[in-house]
């Protein structure tokens, strides 16, 4: 119970959906994230530091599958998708970030059926 | 009192050392650097060989810079890794992506663009690099 309240408490961060078509799992991942470049002022002229994720990792059942370098390119709120062969349904996966500033944030679903 | 100092600094480098760890697999020189040749230098790639085995599908024109689909597909045996620069950004790498155990040669992302300017798309595998561009001309300036 309290890995799902967890990930309800985190839910806002990271949205995730995991769907198996044929031999492949496409993951869609929706992160809530400003992406600030540090070159962007605010209405009274200042800089808005840069804000931006640096590192993501997503893993299937606990085995990392993609490893991921960001730099401040990458759009607010970024969006990914990626395709994982040899998935099934029931397996885990799991999307954890890190940011410029030390923050993280984690996310995990289960791969379901594509209807 | 050297018990409780050592404990002390034993303490912070479990506490720390995470943060630096992952501080470190950031290439910061790669994503700092403001010319492309110097961002793909610091990525060690020094050839790159030009291949139709890279699909880059994103807008011909883009109203808004700040927010340009992209879709990557390698057909390269054994890609390893799928790099994202905008030649014409004031840093041009976007991003980095590596793939392993079943993870497709594929990524679908947003990303921003300064103004008109080319998509590159570089594909590692084995000890080669491939590469392959689109051009997406921009009508709204997405960097700011």
């Amino acid at each position: 119970m309290g890995a799902v309240d967890m990930v309800e408490l985190i839910a806002d961060k990271i949205k995730m959906r995991a769907q198996l078509t044929g031999d492949i799992v496409e993951v869609k991942v929706l992160m809530s994230h400003p992406m600030e470049t540090g070159r962007r002022k605010n209405d009274i002229e200042q800089l808005i530091p840069a804000h931006f994720i640096q590192l993501l990792t997503a893993t299937l059942n606990g085995k990392t599958v993609l490893e991921a370098q960001w730099g401040t390119g990458i759009s607010k709120n970024p969006y990914l998708t990626l395709r994982l062969k040899g998935a099934k349904v029931g397996d885990v996966v799991e999307i954890i970030w890190h940011d410029n500033l030390g923050k993280s944030a984690v996310q995990s679903v289960i791969v379901t059926q594509a209807l | 009192m050297r018990r409780r100092d050592f404990l002390l600094g034993l303490f912070s480098v479990i506490v720390l050392a995470p943060i630096n760890a992952l501080a470190a697999l950031w290439n910061k020189s790669a994503f700092e650097a403001a010319q492309l040749a110097e961002a793909t230098k610091h990525l060690t790639i020094d050839t790159e060989i030009i291949s139709q085995d890279i699909e880059i599908i994103a807008p011909e024109r883009a109203e808004n810079g700040a927010v340009v689909p992209v879709e990557v597909r390698s057909n390269i045996a054994n890609t390893e890794a799928i790099a994202i620069l905008v030649e014409k950004n004031p840093t041009p790498l976007i991003a980095n992506f590596m793939f392993s155990n079943g993870a497709e040669p594929y990524v679908v992302t947003r990303i921003k663009m300064a103004e008109t300017s080319e998509i590159k798309v570089i594909v590692k595998a084995g000890s080669q690099y491939f590469t392959q561009v689109k051009n997406v001309v921009v009508l709204e300036n997405g960097c700011g």
